[in-house]
């Protein structure tokens, strides 16, 4: 694909400057390009002062990266982020009404909006917590929503990440560096702020807290400090001044979670987990598991305990029921969907598969319940060799496969070896839900830093940007 | 606090403060192989850190011959080696990571900044700036770490777990580096030379207790007074005494009944009853081998107390 074709937020498509970057650029035409270069290399020390760092899986143990972050920001406009902030809202209040329904009375599925086998028999479906009644009914308070660009007015959600989505310490830490870096560009536009987040996440959890418990404790459980998001995890709970434990520090006695401190056991109310279910409770999932809590499980069935996200919402977050999404805030919300869902091929189905092998050139085929970028074909971009492998992959086992149009990923402006140049870009904005649902506005800016590269994940050589979203 | 983040803190301000100790005795080590007269026992001089950290058939088997190249190689920057100064702020700042939360900003970017530093620091690039720029560099480091400790910490948990872990091992690092350096400086009763004074003035350099001596006993360097200012003065920040006297104040803040708030007081008790003539009668290395043993007693005994994970 070439890049002339996609849509430049800066420029848009005929080379003539968007109202965004108007202040942007006048800045940008009054500094020394030198200047620009010395703060990216400054952006790098910060960085690697801070020890924000990220492990790469499969590389040699240990190593710790920083993900490379561009200094000019992604910007968009108050207009523009009402739609993609409304949207995305929107998204996940059908996500949460949706759990709540399958795992309660399952009208979606007795009305046949949903095939009912793609749900039950899904591996992100959790019988164990069929009929349990949540705090407010809340599923996933914490949502990643992928959105892509194509053009100035159409957005798409690519995955809805329901799970454990991580990346928000990057929009923090980002925004604090720009404007460490760039003061002045702060005090010319008036950019929504984000710093609030941490606050906005603790009074969330909170407000899921079991009934009757006045003044809840809140941790962060992470799997530890050789997991790739940990200092995530630590500058979360560090922000929320909220303790960081790993399962062993937890234990369950009397139907109650216990942490262990200096002092004795300490009652535990709610707990953001950052481990996904198979390994949360090593008594009721993986049983080799050595990161949960033994007996997690009933205490959450007793309402003891809240896990933010619930168990079970990993079926929300499939790629094939990704599909459903649209038919949720229909028959959920009684709305009509702001942001539109990728058109998609459900290989599962003999006519989709047997178009998807014809045309995988044309497509981006990715697993169902794969994440991270790995195990994806970009059609347009990969090698007989890879087609045919893939080609192979999907016929021995199609259910496990999707794919979907190629979409040109709008660019914006990147710092690459010195020279500007365009670059493909996503935003994950972070939506939070307690008593309300809500975003922060913003989000992190993924842009794939290889030259035409489609792929923004970090672990595909991905980069990030500080995400502006102007006030009106 | 979490009993894992205690231990955690704990080890963090332990590795550290083994970090500025051997640097400490290296840089004494290396100061004193300048001396003219020092070339006749230049390897014993060298054997010294060996004895005390590390482990002298690996050194062997892996460097080979004992020469002060070697050892400072062995000592400074070899991974292999747990007790060198890389690994020691390597674990130091390991175990930071894993309580980041619990540190302010001025403690976690002091120890990380330490860490990346060292870890682009060659030996060729050590030879260049000098050694003893680099050991003065350690020892600046630490009291940073220590200095945006005690300025910037909430006197909680984190703060006070971490100074345990400080006084701990200083307390056991002055002991193992005096029994060392005991023996092989004595004179074995013929008079003091010249080259014994610089070798007793590098020792107490190594404390930073050059300028303390001379305020304190305004006389000529004795081994005995070395001893005594190390051992049993308490206003010296860097001996037994000074160090288990904050230990125990610490644990007796911390839990008033505990065993090893008991033991800890019987440590500190000990040295303030003992006088240095009786414990030279015995001598000085077998007190102070007792002392690392039950000071390592207490060590255990804290972890019981506090930071039992499982």
């Amino acid at each position: 694909m070439k890049l002339g074709d996609a849509f430049d937020e800066m420029h848009g498509q005929d080379n003539g400057l968007r109202k965004a970057y108007r202040t942007y650029q006048e800045w940008l035409d009054a500094t020394a390009h030198t200047r620009l270069l010395e703060k990216h290399q400054q952006a790098d020390l910060i960085f690697r002062r801070l020890g924000i760092t990220f492990s790469v899986y499969g590389s040699e143990e240990g190593v710790e990266r920083l993900i490379p972050f561009d200094v000019i920001p992604r910007i968009l406009d108050a207009e523009e982020w009402k739609t993609v902030g409304t949207g995305v809202c929107q998204r996940v209040r059908a996500i949460n009404a949706f759990l709540d329904d399958i795992y309660h009375e399952q009208h979606i599925l007795k009305a046949g909006r949903i095939p009912a086998e793609l749900v039950l028999n899904n591996p992100g479906f959790r019988p164990e917590v069929l009929g349990l009644d949540l705090p407010r009914g809340v599923y996933v308070h914490i949502a990643g929503v992928d959105v892509v660009r194509v053009s100035a007015e159409d957005f798409y959600v690519l995955e809805d990440n329901a799970r454990v989505p991580s990346g928000v310490s990057y929009m923090l830490e980002n925004r604090e560096t720009m404007m460490k870096l760039f003061p002045e560009l702060f005090a010319q536009h008036s950019v929504a702020p984000v710093n609030h987040y941490p606050e906005v996440l603790l009074r969330t959890l909170r407000s899921v807290a079991p009934p009757g418990i006045i003044d809840p404790t809140v941790v962060v459980l992470t799997p530890g400090h050789f997991n790739s998001a940990y200092f995530e995890h630590a500058f979360l709970s560090m922000q929320m001044g909220v303790e960081l434990v790993e399962g062993q520090d937890l234990f369950v006695e009397d139907d109650t979670m216990f942490m262990r401190t200096t002092s004795g056991p300490r009652r535990v109310d709610v707990i953001y987990r950052r481990i996904d279910d198979d390994y949360i409770d090593p008594l009721a999932f993986d049983p080799n598991s050595m990161l949960g809590v033994p007996g997690l499980l009933s205490v959450v069935r007793n309402g003891r305990v809240t896990l933010a996200n619930a168990i079970g919402t990993g079926v929300a977050d499939d790629k094939a029921i990704y599909c459903f999404v649209p038919d949720m805030i229909e028959f959920y919300l009684g709305e009509k969907p702001i942001l539109k869902n990728v058109p998609t091929f459900r290989c599962a189905i003999a006519d989709d598969c047997a178009y998807v092998v014809d045309h995988l050139d044309e497509l981006v085929v990715k697993e169902v319940g794969g994440s991270g970028g790995y195990g994806m074909l970009v059609g347009p971009m990969s090698t007989n060799e890879q087609r045919s492998d893939f080609r192979q992959k999907i016929l021995s086992d199609p259910d496990n496969f999707i794919a979907q149009p190629t979409l040109k990923l709008s660019t914006v402006p990147t710092l690459i070896d010195g020279h500007i140049a365009p670059r493909h870009v996503d935003l994950r904005p972070y939506v939070l839900t307690g008593e309300t649902t809500q975003v922060v506005p913003g989000g992190l800016t993924r842009v794939a830093l290889r030259d035409g590269s489609l792929v923004v994940n970090s672990s595909q050589g991905g980069g990030t940007k500080d995400t502006w979203v102007l006030e009106a | 606090m979490l009993g894992r983040t205690a231990n955690n803190v704990y080890w963090m301000a332990r590795y550290v403060e083994r970090a500025e100790n051997l640097a400490r005795l290296l840089a004494s080590t290396y100061h004193m192989s300048l001396l003219p007269a020092a070339s006749g026992n230049d390897a014993q001089q060298w054997e010294a850190p060996l004895q005390l950290v590390g482990d002298r058939e690996d050194f062997i088997t892996r460097l080979g011959e004992i020469t002060p190249g070697n050892v400072l190689a062995y000592m400074v920057l070899d991974v292999e080696n747990v007790s060198s100064i890389r690994s020691s702020i390597r674990l130091a700042r390991e175990n930071a990571r894993a309580t980041r939360p619990e540190l302010t900003t001025e403690v976690w970017e002091g120890i990380n900044q330490t860490y990346l530093e060292l870890e682009t620091m060659s030996y060729a690039k050590m030879v260049d700036q000098g050694f003893r720029e680099f050991f003065d560099w350690v020892k600046e480091r630490s009291h940073l770490f220590r200095g945006a400790i005690y300025g910037t910490m909430r006197r909680g948990d984190a703060f006070t777990f971490s100074r345990l872990g400080t006084f701990l091992e200083r307390a056991d690092n002055t002991a193992r580096f005096l029994a060392v350096k005991w023996d092989m400086l004595s004179t074995g009763g013929r008079p003091m030379a010249a080259e014994d004074y610089y070798r007793w003035g590098a020792l107490l350099r190594a404390f930073s207790a050059f300028k303390a001596y001379r305020e304190v006993y305004s006389g000529i360097i004795e081994p005995r007074r070395v001893a005594e200012l190390l051992v049993l003065r308490r206003d010296m920040p860097r001996s037994l005494f000074a160090c288990t006297a904050e230990v125990n104040e610490i644990l007796r803040h911390l839990r008033e009944n505990a065993a090893c708030t008991r033991l800890s007081g019987q440590i500190n008790e000990r040295l303030q009853r003992n006088r240095i003539d009786g414990i030279l009668r015995s001598g000085l290395p077998r007190f102070l081998n007792g002392f690392i043993a039950r000071n390592n007693e207490l060590h255990g005994m804290i972890g019981q107390e506090f930071m039992l994970v499982l």
